[in-house]
Parts: structure tokens; C-alpha cells; sequence
């Protein structure tokens, strides 16, 4: 039975494919672990945000609108219209591991986040003969750099928060992690339109409270990407 | 935190939490391997590249360590970003040489 399910051939080619992505992954716990101890989370918060939550975006999103003494609805929706995009790796993962069983598949769902989706999607993709049970392995192997690393830097963080100097500007290290991860994507010219169109409708509803602007930006920079490839791709 | 008592730092976080796994367990959960729309998942595509730059933009031009006015060193800490993330297609050189450049020069116009 445990050999049906992990396949250690592929688990272990899953954590060594995923292995460089701990470079960001820790950074960025350990910086949120710092940002929401001096923001005057308690451990157990800041832990919950990275345990419950697991999605460094929305986490930071969550804690900026709460320093801004933003309504809790307009907190919680504009963090979960930053993971929005998580429905789409969601829905591009099933074509690959719909065929798992319902627990698999909720196991795999926590841990769904940017880098794990990212590294299997394109194994995937590049091995179409993996069987289920190897894509689950694999994916679990992609996890093991991931997860624990995002729990253990925020721990980290939040424990060492004393002694790191965030008046240096450190704080900037989060959108700076947000464009060092867009620029890679920017791969056609509908991914450039739907980022210049995202860029140019947030400074157009910059004057809007509590980020409301960052859903109607997010959805009409969609439609121009969505709409360019249509286009482009017309015969 | 200033504002916030305890309780209604656990509804933000498990009420995050829940909407989050929704959102990830969705179409995984649900639709199991059966095919989604075209046109969805031709939106759906371009979600990353059109929410994070809204999220950062303000970050970038009206950042709150400079009262919300613009700054050289975020400006070009961030188009160094972009740059060198664009070409090397390695988002753990381009984080890390944009906060090398942003605090250098946080240094220099200080």
C-alpha cells in the first residue's frame, strides 16, 4: 500500500528539482516571520498566518491592510484576490492529478503554492507518460523544500525580528520578490499587455481606499492578456 | 498590532485560511479531470502576471518609508529587478540584486 502511493524514485527527483527555489522560500518566510513580529503579531499569529494561510502574497497583502486600519472585509477579500491566481493552477493541475483519490487531492491543494505548482506543472508537461502516483510523489518530493522551510524561516524570522534593522528598508524586499517572480513569466507579448495593463489601471485607481483597486486592475489586466492571445493565436 | 485585538487577528488569519484552500482545492477538488472552458482557462493564464504588478506598483512609485512620494532608489531597485529577472529568468538572482542595488543606494541618496 505505501509503495502504491510514493514512489521514491520520483519523490526525491521532485525535492531535487525544487531544492533551489529554498532560496526564496526562506527569505521571504524569514521576512514575513520579521515584518509581522514588528508589526506587533504575537509567535503563535505569525505562525498561523504561514501555517493556515501558507501564501507569502496574501499574508503580506493581509498585514498591510491591517497596519492601514482597513475594514476585516476589505483585508480579507483583497488578499483573496491576490490568490485568485491559485484557481488557475488548480484548475491546470486536474487534467494531472484529477485521477487521484479526493484525500490526495485535498493534500496536494494545501500545498499548492506558486513554486510547487510551477516545478510539477512543467515535469508534467515534459514527462506525459509519469503514471498518477508518480506525479503525486513527485509532487510531494517538490513540497518537502518548500513547506517546512516556509514554516521553519518564519519562525526564524519572527524569533530574530530584534535583531535585524528594518529601518535599512528592508520592507522592500517583498515587491521586489513579487517582480523578480513576474519578470521571468513576461514569456509573450499578451503576458507584457496584461502586465503594462495591471501597472497602468493600479496607478488609475490609486485613489480608491484600502487597495479596492487591485481586483478591477487584476480582471481587466485578465481580459487584455486573454484577449492577445486570442488574437495572436487566430488562424 | 494597533486596532486589532487577538479574536479578530485569528478571523483574518483562519478566515484567509479557508478561503485560500477553497480557491486551491477548487477545480482539483471538483472538476476531478474533466475539461474546463477555453476561454477560462485562456483568463485564467494570465492571473500571476496580472494581479502581482497592480499589488506592487503603488510599492514602487508612492512607497510609505518616503511619505508616499516617488524615490530613485525604489524606482530603480525595481527596473533592475524587472531587468535582469526578464533576461536571466531566475527569480532568486534578480530578488537578490535588486536589494543589493536598493540598499547600496539607499546609502547613496540618504
Amino acid at each position: 500500500m505505501a509503495n502504491t502511493f510514493l514512489n521514491r524514485t520520483a519523490f526525491w527527483r521532485g525535492a531535487r528539482d525544487c531544492a533551489p527555489f529554498m532560496l526564496v522560500a526562506f527569505p521571504f518566510g524569514m521576512l514575513f516571520g520579521v515584518v509581522g513580529t514588528e508589526a506587533g503579531l504575537n509567535i503563535a499569529e505569525v505562525m498561523g498566518f504561514s501555517i493556515v494561510v501558507i501564501a507569502g502574497a496574501a499574508q503580506f497583502t493581509a498585514l498591510q491592510l491591517m497596519l492601514d486600519q482597513a475594514p476585516t472585509f476589505v483585508v480579507l477579500l483583497s488578499a483573496i484576490a491576490v490568490n485568485l491566481r491559485m484557481a488557475m493552477y488548480s484548475a491546470s493541475l486536474a487534467p494531472y492529478l484529477g485521477g487521484a483519490s479526493i484525500w490526495q487531492r485535498a493534500l496536494v491543494a494545501y500545498m499548492n503554492v506558486d513554486q510547487t505548482y510551477a516545478v510539477s506543472v512543467l515535469e508534467y508537461d515534459a514527462r506525459p507518460q509519469m503514471s498518477v502516483p508518480e506525479r503525486l510523489s513527485y509532487f510531494f518530493g517538490v513540497c518537502l523544500p518548500i513547506v517546512p522551510v516556509w514554516y521553519i524561516a518564519t519562525l526564524a524570522g519572527a524569533l530574530l525580528s530584534q535583531s535585524i534593522p528594518m529601518h535599512w528598508g528592508l520592507e522592500f524586499a517583498v515587491p521586489v520578490a513579487f517582480i523578480s517572480l513576474v519578470a521571468p513569466a513576461l514569456r509573450t507579448m499578451a503576458h507584457v499587455g496584461a502586465a503594462i495593463t495591471s501597472v497602468i489601471l493600479a496607478i488609475a485607481f490609486a485613489g480608491l481606499p484600502f487597495n479596492l483597486g487591485l481586483m478591477p486592475a487584476g480582471i481587466g489586466a485578465m481580459m487584455v492578456g486573454a484577449e492577445i492571445e486570442r488574437r495572436s493565436t487566430r488562424p | 498590532m494597533t486596532g486589532w485585538s487577538h479574536a479578530e487577528i485569528w478571523f483574518v488569519i483562519i478566515g484567509l485560511g479557508i478561503a485560500t484552500y477553497v480557491i486551491r482545492f477548487s477545480f482539483l477538488g471538483l472538476i476531478g479531470d474533466r475539461q474546463l472552458p477555453p476561454w477560462l482557462l485562456r483568463h485564467l493564464r494570465y492571473t500571476p502576471v496580472a494581479i502581482l504588478p497592480a499589488l506592487v506598483t503603488p510599492a514602487v512609485l508612492w512607497p510609505d518609508a518616503t511619505g508616499g512620494t516617488l524615490s530613485a532608489p525604489h524606482l530603480i531597485a525595481a527596473g533592475i529587478t524587472l531587468a535582469i529577472g526578464y533576461w536571466r529568468k531566475n527569480p532568486a538572482v534578480a530578488a537578490v540584486a535588486g536589494m543589493a542595488v536598493f540598499l547600496l543606494l539607499q546609502g547613496v541618496f540618504a
